[in-house]
């Protein structure tokens, strides 16, 4: 009898240790100063920066290193019919690459333009989304400046995806919805 | 912002005409009064079709306008009839406003001016394509009743019913455990009462042989003793090693994140690419956590859940959707009823759930844009999360595994065509896989 206890009182034990587990924990380290950094961690947070997180804006006026042109046209309806009229590619027909264009369009646009670029996204298909307009749509009269520079800056309820796609990228991107509106106008 | 407000107010007062969006649940009242009293005669200015009319409204109006809601412009319920019976407008001003404002704002139109800079002068865009009757059916459409919101009395009377069925189960369970108990003691009862027979009439009870009992023949026995010692070290070293290889390991790591985002809706329901959010997993090391304007490029628009949705996460997961989108507006500063940013933001602490330790290097771009690997492949399938767990196990044994079994994509890969074509001649194979590229070298995670 007093060994059935003790079994029972050790069991006890262990159950209440395991379930100690939980999956709304981290597990525990071994040795936690060779799993964490000493420098700061993208995301950490610590009271050397403002605000109290790491990830910070870069200064204003900073430049990326490499090819760098700055975007000057401004975000205001001038800024927008001056790129329509004026603004053109910094790719040459050498750089163009459709390929690239196509992937990076599906990932970012097409979810609620339409992998044809009829305005017909899943989003908008399942109404979360409306009115999405195709790019043959003769009231906008999309021209490549004016692509680019929605893209930048977004427009209406559309948002700006500049930090999500490079110079170079939304170029790409510019090309691929041309040939888009192409394909839709014939 | 409140600069802005204030002048449009003055702004209103000076020229003496109503601003009427600015207050809207009470123009709303108002509205619905006087829609009410002249719904009657009111549809017959001329005829268009509803139903046309919301197709029209879908694909035209909608990415800047809705029924009940100030967007990126005013809401259009009953447009036509507060045109005329508050500013005096009637139809011709709308067709010329939606063919072409600009050119109407230009000839000078005050209230066309008015509603310019009301709307921080967004313009609106041209529609030359709509006709009369394109324009009538959209106005038909506009002048439809705002439909009564569906109660939720379906999820309701569903749950009650589900409550009613676990009570019912608790109470069958419970009356059985009861007669269980019962019949246990009328047992021991009628064997005591049979003992106690057998003593009156002076029967004895057969009583066991007395023999050594199991554990002491056990405790004599020194080879059993020895095999059982033994068994016991090797049963105890296995668990020991399962414990202590663990440690570290966060897999099914779920913790609760500070706004409920659901992976199952955004990824899985609506199919947005991984990388739309986590953009930077194509071009660096991290993924990236998406920063809220992210969230903003739809949310902006999506300020609430389908009715569909929001019962399903408050049944299934005891989450009230919208509340989270109200969470995303309060930390990203978005003032949903003037459709503005007011400045004030406040950063939300997600919790980081898949985190290499600081001696393992892993870089994404490498893995995601040069290899190709599906993102699915270690995060496991996040389109059906609904809330966000560690699926792999991040072990160096797991990478490994992966390294040694995964052969190169060569195919449209000019990255590895050359590289492939010698290392495939000095292995002697057809398809190389990733360890045979050097993935096992210490020196590729370890430095």
């Amino acid at each position: 009898m007093k060994s059935l206890f003790k079994i029972i009182v050790v069991l006890t034990v262990f159950a209440s240790i395991l379930s100690c587990k939980k999956d709304t924990r981290p597990n525990y380290q071994f040795m936690p100063n060779m799993y964490e950094s000493v420098g700061y961690e993208t995301y950490a947070e610590s009271d050397a920066f403002p605000g109290g997180v790491e990830a910070q804006l870069p200064a204003e006026g900073s430049i990326p290193r490499g090819d760098f042109m700055p975007f000057e046209i401004e975000n205001t309806n001038d800024g927008f019919l001056l790129a329509k009229e004026t603004l053109m590619t910094s790719l040459d027909s050498t750089q163009v690459d459709s390929e690239r264009g196509k992937e990076l369009y599906n990932i970012y646009c097409g979810i609620c333009h339409g992998n044809k670029g009829k305005g017909q996204g899943k989003l908008v298909k399942r109404e979360k989304i409306l009115g999405v307009p195709g790019y043959d749509d003769v009231g906008r009269a999309i021209t490549e400046g004016s692509i680019y520079h929605t893209i930048y800056y977004g427009k209406n309820a559309m948002g700006s995806y500049a930090n999500q796609l490079n110079e170079e990228e939304r170029w790409q991107v510019v090309d691929y919805v041309l040939k888009l509106k192409a394909d839709l106008e014939k | 912002m409140k600069k802005s407000y204030q002048s449009l107010e003055d702004n209103s007062t000076n020229t003496m005409i109503q601003v009427i969006y600015r207050k809207l649940t009470a123009n709303f009242l108002n509205l619905g009064l006087v829609f009410l009293l002249t719904i009657s005669t009111s549809l017959t200015a001329q005829e268009g079709d509803p139903a046309k009319g919301k197709t029209l409204f879908n694909t035209n109006c909608a990415s800047c306008h809705q029924m009940d809601k100030k967007m990126t412009g005013p809401a259009l319920r009953d447009l036509e009839l507060r045109l005329e019976e508050e500013l005096g407008l009637d139809r011709e001003w709308i067709n010329k406003w939606i063919r072409n404002s600009a050119g109407l704002i230009k000839s000078g139109d005050a209230y066309a001016n008015q509603i310019y800079n009301e709307y921080n002068g967004t313009a609106m865009t041209a529609f030359p394509q709509l006709s009369d009757q394109d324009i009538s059916d959209v106005l038909a459409y506009t002048a439809q009743p705002k439909a009564a919101p569906a109660v939720a009395a379906g999820p309701a009377a569903n749950s009650g019913g589900g409550d009613s069925d676990g009570i019912s189960n608790k109470l069958i369970l419970g009356a059985l455990a009861i007669l269980f108990v019962l019949l246990a003691m009328a047992l021991l009862m009628v064997r005591k009462t049979l003992n106690r027979f057998a003593e009156a009439k002076g029967i004895d009870i057969a009583s066991e042989d007395k023999s050594i009992p199991i554990w002491k023949a056990f405790i004599q026995n020194q080879f059993l003793i020895l095999v059982t010692v033994i068994l016991l070290l090797l049963a105890s070293a296995y668990f020991v090693f399962g414990y202590l290889s663990q440690i570290g390991v966060d897999q099914g790591y779920e913790p609760v994140q500070p706004i409920h985002y659901s992976h199952k809706i955004h990824a899985g329901d609506n199919g947005i690419d991984c990388k739309y959010c986590h953009s930077s997993a194509r071009v660096s090391k991290q993924s990236g956590i998406p920063s809220l304007n992210i969230c903003m490029n739809c949310h902006k628009s999506i300020y609430e859940v389908s009715e569909d949705t929001q019962a399903e996460g408050i049944n299934e997961y005891g989450v009230d959707y919208n509340a989270e989108i109200k969470k995303l507006y309060a930390a990203v500063g978005w003032d949903d009823d003037e459709q503005k940013y007011t400045g004030e933001t406040e950063p939300v602490k997600w919790v980081r759930i898949h985190n290499l330790p600081d001696f393992a290097y892993f870089n994404h771009s490498q893995h995601v844009t040069v290899a190709g690997v599906e993102c699915q492949t270690c995060h496991g399938p996040v389109e059906d999360m609904e809330v966000m767990y560690q699926y792999a196990p991040l072990t160096m044994g797991w990478c490994i595994d992966c390294h040694r079994k995964t052969e190169i994509n060569v195919k449209d890969n000019a990255y590895y065509t050359k590289i492939h074509e010698q290392l495939s001649k000095k292995y002697g194979v057809d398809k190389l896989t990733a360890a045979q590229m050097g993935g096992l070298e210490c020196g590729k995670c370890h430095y």
